[in-house]
């Protein structure tokens, strides 16, 4: 038995977001308000980041979130972290709907969920050295007992990175260090979730071996759960128990890692996990999805994906195809898997 | 039948601190034949940058080509005049950058930064040049070209922007093009869009490429040849499938290994230990030694090449058998 199918029997899930939807935009003041109101004016552009999304993260899984820029990964991990609120739906957190928590219980649940994130120079404080960037947080909270360096030595050393270099500034380190000192920095708040948002993206192939090796060993040790985004899939595949694709602000296909590597189902999904660099040696053509993800701003209607679709009829130009489940534990949102409309 | 670019022996120098040169670019030779593709692949700081700039002439002050010899088409460029190197610059060598956005000026329309480079190099009436461009755009699958001329670089999208600096690229149909890592700032789709494009348009063409990268995996589906680079040293080159299948140095055996892929699901990747040593810190003799698991006594001493100059490798202590 899989770790991924241990975890499925779990009852509440760690993480459900429901029917979750982000826009962001200008908000029109009195003015603009009654120009628009009289014609006189347009109404103010709204980017629609997610698009009433549904997501399960269980307790002790992986899950790896994958799509091109744009497609609203980021946004989707931030509302998971909890750092950003959802224009509208619910994030039930543990079972309990976050924006209800109040007092401590809002606190520990904000403690509890981390990110981290993709660049590690501009998520570090410059002027201040990796032992007060790592004790900050903890202290203030008060999770510290004991001394605070011997606490910081501890998640410095869980985090690989040399305790007797934690009076030196950011600069001074490469990025592996940085990105070290970064999950040193999140590990400090004792989370059960951490969100990783591209968090090995700008790093070199071995470093990155070492950071993706790192995020493992943290898994056993703190038995810690992890939403994984990124647009690489070598490092999601990788990674993952269970990957979801996300597309135009809707998740289109969720399953199990080696389900969805060897039988995608959403023809998004098919034609994406085509594109897998993989070492191979051998001359090969690239064939290439045509054209490019649609604007945000003025989403397509009916599935996001028609336009870039071979298989697009005319129900997929009108309606929004519902999410199935076509195998047990993969879902997927197209409407070839109807019967009644092939 | 001479190669269209050897390089040997190229060695290119920075200031140090102390006075002292740093080799970025150290003892690198290299051969490639006409309409034949090759990757430069190493991490940051290993010198494969800087080697496709001195290969350019586009190595800034206080750096330069401290030794070596560039022959393009069977003549040294390296010791070449600016007026030369400026005739070959964009005309039979050509460049593509990481970063569209630094290729292109913000505040020109395509079009005239096209004709611009045109203009550099042949005498042509406006329209003409401007009927070129228009075809060069087409070329590289940007949709309605006549218009988008008049458009300027933030009109387009960043796989939109790179194709404009690729139909740069190929205006004088040059006989080699430097691409450095043109796609890692876009998305996969993107990504295998702009290569199939360049694919098409070099072999229709017959240019040679040298594709700089740090992704195995791109390099291990285009190219015929591969050269690893670490520490400013081609470490291992050779023929992609050669070294890929069995790859010698214990660098590039490393590297490959390092690359998450459906084989290593679950289980932990094999890691180089340690981290890239600055230039200033590179240990002597063998670069590498201090990261690599079968150093001895013996690689202090400075590995020479192993081999001729189409397949090589500096290790004394190669791996022998393929990668399994």
């Amino acid at each position: 038995m899989t770790m991924a199918e241990t975890v499925a029997g779990a009852s509440t899930p760690l993480l459900e977001l429901r029917q979750v939807s982000c826009r962001f935009g200008a908000r029109p003041d009195l003015a603009a308000r009654i120009a628009i109101a009289l014609g006189a004016a347009k109404p103010f552009p709204i980017i629609h980041a997610l698009d009433k999304v549904d997501l399960k993260i269980r307790k002790g899984e992986v899950l790896g979130l994958v799509g091109e820029s744009g497609c609203g990964k980021s946004t989707l991990g931030r509302i998971a972290a909890g750092i950003l609120p959802p224009s509208a739906g619910q994030v039930f957190w543990k079972g309990e709907d976050r924006a209800t928590l109040r007092g401590s219980r809002q606190r520990d649940a904000d403690l509890e969920a981390q990110m981290i994130f993709q660049n590690p120079m501009a998520a570090l404080n410059p002027r201040i050295t990796i032992e007060k960037l790592v004790a900050e947080a903890p202290s203030i909270h008060g999770l510290i007992k004991g001394s605070t360096s011997s606490y910081v030595d501890d998640y410095l050393t869980k985090a690989g990175f040399d305790p007797a270099m934690k009076k030196r500034l950011p600069h001074q380190f490469s990025g592996g260090q940085r990105a070290r000192v970064n999950i040193a920095r999140a590990l400090a708040v004792q989370p059960d979730f951490l969100v990783c948002d591209e968090s090995v993206a700008a790093l070199d192939v071995s470093i990155q071996a070492q950071i993706l090796n790192l995020f493992m060993d943290l898994r056993e040790q703190l038995d810690l759960t992890y939403l994984f985004v990124s647009h690489d899939l070598g490092v999601v595949e990788h990674i993952s128990d269970r990957v979801a694709i996300m597309y135009l602000g809707r998740v289109i296909e969720e399953a199990p890692v080696a389900e969805i590597f060897s039988r995608p189902n959403h023809p998004y999904t098919q034609q994406l996990l085509a594109e897998v660099p993989r070492i191979r040696p051998g001359k090969r053509r690239f064939a290439a999805m045509k054209g490019e993800l649609p604007s945000p701003l003025n989403p397509p209607k009916g599935c996001h994906f028609h336009p870039r679709c071979p298989h697009t009829h005319e129900r997929c130009r009108i309606e929004v195809p519902k999410k199935r489940e076509i195998a047990p534990g993969h879902v997927s949102a197209c409407h070839l898997n109807d019967k009644q409309a092939v | 039948m001479t190669a269209l670019l050897e390089v040997r022996n190229l060695v290119t120098e920075f200031p140090g601190e102390a006075g002292n040169g740093l080799r970025a670019v150290d003892d690198v030779s290299f051969r490639l034949g006409r309409g034949k593709v090759l990757g430069l692949v190493g991490e940051s700081g290993s010198g494969k940058s800087v080697t496709g700039f001195s290969i350019m002439g586009l190595v800034d002050w206080p750096g330069r080509v401290a030794g070596g010899q560039i022959l393009f088409d069977g003549e040294d460029i390296a010791k070449a005049d600016a007026e030369t190197r400026r005739s070959l610059r964009g005309r039979r060598i050509a460049m593509v950058f990481q970063d569209p956005m630094m290729t292109l000026n913000p505040v020109l329309r395509i079009g005239t930064q096209m004709t611009e480079a045109l203009h550099a190099h042949e005498r042509m009436s406006s329209a003409a040049a401007r009927e070129r461009a228009r075809d060069a755009l087409g070329l590289v699958g940007i949709p309605s070209p006549e218009e988008r001329l008049d458009a300027y670089p933030h009109q387009f999208s960043g796989g939109m922007r790179q194709r404009v600096a690729i139909a740069i690229a190929l205006l004088h149909r040059p006989d080699l093009i430097i691409a450095d890592e043109p796609t890692t700032a876009l998305d996969v789709t993107i990504q295998a869009q702009i290569i199939s494009e360049f694919q098409k348009l070099t072999e229709d063409q017959g240019t040679a490429v040298i594709w700089i990268t740090h992704d195995l995996a791109i390099v291990s589906g285009l190219a015929d040849r591969i050269a690893v680079m670490y520490g400013g040293r081609i470490v291992e080159t050779g023929n992609i499938e050669d070294v890929l299948v069995a790859p010698k140095h214990p660098y590039t055996h490393g590297l490959i290994r390092s690359v998450p892929s459906q084989n290593s699901r679950g289980h932990r990747l094999a890691q180089i230990p340690g981290v890239t040593p600055s230039l200033a810190r590179m240990p002597e003799g063998c670069a590498f030694r201090t990261r690599c698991e079968r150093a001895t006594d013996a690689c202090t001493a400075r590995p020479g090449r192993f081999g001729d100059v189409l397949a090589y490798h500096r290790c004394f202590h190669p791996h022998e058998e393929a990668l399994v």
